[in-house]
């Protein structure tokens, strides 16, 4: 049971710097997921805080305690790689025990702890199989199996389900969760798959270029997303955005058309509406010449233009909906769901 | 390839008989004169079947003097210093390398890549290049004539180096990290993790490197004088040689066929292994 605390966190490597002072506090027993695309410095935060790459400045506290200087094994932590990193050459047994065996535990305790760990992720049957003889899945759950039998305060996972197939993945979400829940330990998931942050994280840490963009549940992030970084990532399919300004009091697209109210006058803004946000009404403000029409089943989702430019939108309908390729169809959204940022600096505006 | 041509079938048969009848004539040669008296293999033609002296042939040369009317030394104590030899010069040269690979692929320290191309330039020095300064060198440490003296010039070995080098490069980092995760101490990784990773490409390296040992020629002749120290295959060419008169093949050829055992031996225990090595990629 720990909490974690980041401060002012930055790595450089050389000249580089790839993160630049991240800042945030991870409560007892929460999960938070990191998440960012591909070399935003996810991977890296996590590194640090399990000790695998060294500190360049700033603090990383586990359980109130700096850990900067201490050898991965001494912070009482376990970590879930990405390809598992399971040892080909032990049983799975043999696996889970390792790090036990280490730190001189006695044998019959080793051995009630991994049956345990075994039991709770319903890997018993394969206790005395070789990695490779297991599945994608059940290696992933080896790999769990070694992180739980530690008993550590921090697990630490590292985009665990990317090498699994879809249905597996939605699976082991739900499972990686439950566990989580049940355990009560302390989290931190990285991954670049934002429906997998949403699902699983308490809170989310939404990463960019090495800077931490938000940090907050995942309702706040959907619903008052601090940057436009975060409201692009953030929902799928992602954010319509929107050249606006606002004169006398009122809030004007690109192409003209009134939207809404707006108390200040800006020349250049941003505006962002999310495509499950829009109601199809046939005096509706906002126009698209349509595209073409993609059938989800549940929705359809309408792609296209906004009528007059060529800035691309797009709109979830739910149910069927049908439109030729050329027509223009007219949407009504609600004034709460209409998001402005600043064009240059992607901050969010409050109103 | 699933074909039936019976005329392709014939003709690659023949081919591989006829490779079979190249390779393996000179050994059923040694063995059918490892079998007869010494007069009968200074009379030509030299026999094609085996005779009826083989027993008699391989008590006098495994226990007796080998050659009559000289002095020299039971055929069994050669082959105790061949083994002795090459034993020492492949399990040697496999520890040493599998360290200092470990040093060079795992730890950052000054210089490490200047390490690496200094062991990488030696592989131009073969023993033959280098053999007068070793020589002075084993001399002076006073290690002529001794199991040491023949091994540990042979030991260092860039070429297994750079084999368990590549190796180690080829096991993910993450096996390093979560053995760090674990608690692993640099040498218990080494232990528990590398080395059995590295199992079967050091019995593949073993089978090698045992043969190389054992057919080193020129450095054992060179460094011992004491008959009692002689290896086997120093001995086979001196034994031609020896006291200016007929060649006694049966005994030689007994003595040669001696020789070749222990790499058969060695070989077939590891071949399983040996293929493996050679082979697998499931890191």
């Amino acid at each position: 049971m720990a909490t974690i605390q980041l401060e002012n966190l930055v790595k450089a490597y050389g000249e580089v710097e790839v993160l630049h002072k991240v800042n945030g506090e991870i409560k007892d027993g929460e999960l938070v997921v990191v998440v960012g695309p591909s070399g935003c410095g996810k991977s890296t935060l996590l590194r640090m805080i399990a000790g695998l790459e060294t500190v360049t400045s700033g603090n990383v506290s586990i359980g109130a305690r700096v850990v900067n200087d201490l050898e991965p094994a001494e912070r009482d932590i376990a970590m879930v790689f990405q390809n598992y990193a399971l040892y080909p050459h032990m049983s799975v047994r043999q696996n889970m025990a390792y790090g036990l065996k280490i730190r001189r535990i006695n044998q019959q305790e080793i051995e009630r702890r991994v049956n345990q760990a075994a039991e709770i992720l319903s890997i018993e049957e394969y206790l005395d199989r070789k990695p490779r003889q297991l599945s994608g899945g059940q290696r992933q759950r080896v790999a769990m199996g070694r992180a739980i039998v530690r008993d550590p305060q921090v697990f630490l996972f590292d985009e665990p389900l990317s090498n699994l197939d879809a249905k597996l993945r939605v699976q082991m979400r739900l499972e990686i969760r439950k566990l989580q829940q049940r355990l009560n330990v302390t989290s931190i998931y990285v991954t670049h798959d934002q429906v997998e942050a949403m699902t699983l994280g308490d809170r989310l840490m939404v990463l960019n270029d090495g800077v931490v963009e938000q940090f907050g549940t995942p309702i706040e992030l959907y619903d008052k997303p601090e940057t436009k970084f975060v409201a692009g990532f953030i929902g799928s399919p992602s954010m319509n955005f929107i050249p606006a300004s606002s004169q006398k009091g009122s809030l004007i697209l690109g192409n003209g058309t009134k939207i809404s109210k707006f108390k200040d006058d800006h020349k250049e803004l941003t505006v962002g509406i999310r495509p499950e946000h829009l109601k199809i009404n046939m005096k509706g403000q906002v126009r698209v010449s349509v595209q073409m029409v993609e059938q989800l089943g549940a929705n359809s989702l309408v792609h296209g233009v906004l009528e007059k430019t060529n800035i691309d939108f797009s709109v979830s309908i739910p149910g069927h909906v049908t439109a030729d390729a050329g027509s223009v169809m007219a949407f009504d959204v609600n004034r709460d769901n209409i998001h402005i940022f600043h064009a240059d600096t992607g901050q969010r505006i409050p109103q | 390839m699933v074909q039936n041509r019976p005329i392709l079938d014939i003709i690659s048969h023949l081919i591989l008989i006829f490779g079979i009848i190249i390779v393996a004539l000179p050994i059923w040669i040694t063995f059918v004169a490892a079998t007869h008296d010494p007069i009968r293999m200074t009379q030509a033609p030299i026999p094609l079947l085996p005779g009826t002296y083989f027993w008699e042939n391989f008590v006098t040369t495994l226990f007796g003097g080998g050659l009559s009317g000289t002095e020299t030394t039971a055929v069994w104590r050669m082959l105790l210093n061949s083994l002795t030899m090459a034993m020492m010069i492949a399990i040697g040269k496999i520890a040493i390398s599998l360290l200092s690979a470990f040093a060079i692929v795992y730890f950052k320290f000054p210089f490490r890549m200047g390490f690496f191309w200094i062991i990488f330039i030696t592989l131009m020095l073969p023993v033959e290049v280098r053999i007068l300064p070793t020589f002075e060198v084993v001399a002076n440490l006073g290690m002529l004539n001794s199991y040491w003296g023949l091994s540990i010039p042979l030991i260092a070995s860039a070429t297994a180096t750079f084999m368990f080098r590549q190796v180690f490069l080829t096991i993910p980092d993450e096996m390093l990290e979560s053995a760090r995760i674990d608690g692993a101490k640099p040498m218990r990784f080494f232990w528990d993790i590398l080395i059995p990773l590295s199992r079967t490409n050091i019995a593949a390296l073993f089978v090698i490197l045992f043969i190389y040992g054992w057919n080193q020629y020129l450095w054992p002749l060179l460094i011992t004088t004491d008959s009692d120290m002689t290896t086997i295959v120093v001995s086979i060419k001196s034994m031609l040689e020896a006291a200016e008169q007929q060649p006694q093949w049966n005994i030689i050829m007994m003595t040669a066929l001696l020789a070749m055992i222990p790499p058969v031996f060695v070989v077939i225990a590891m071949q399983k292994l040996f293929v493996q090595g050679l082979t697998e990629t499931d890191k």
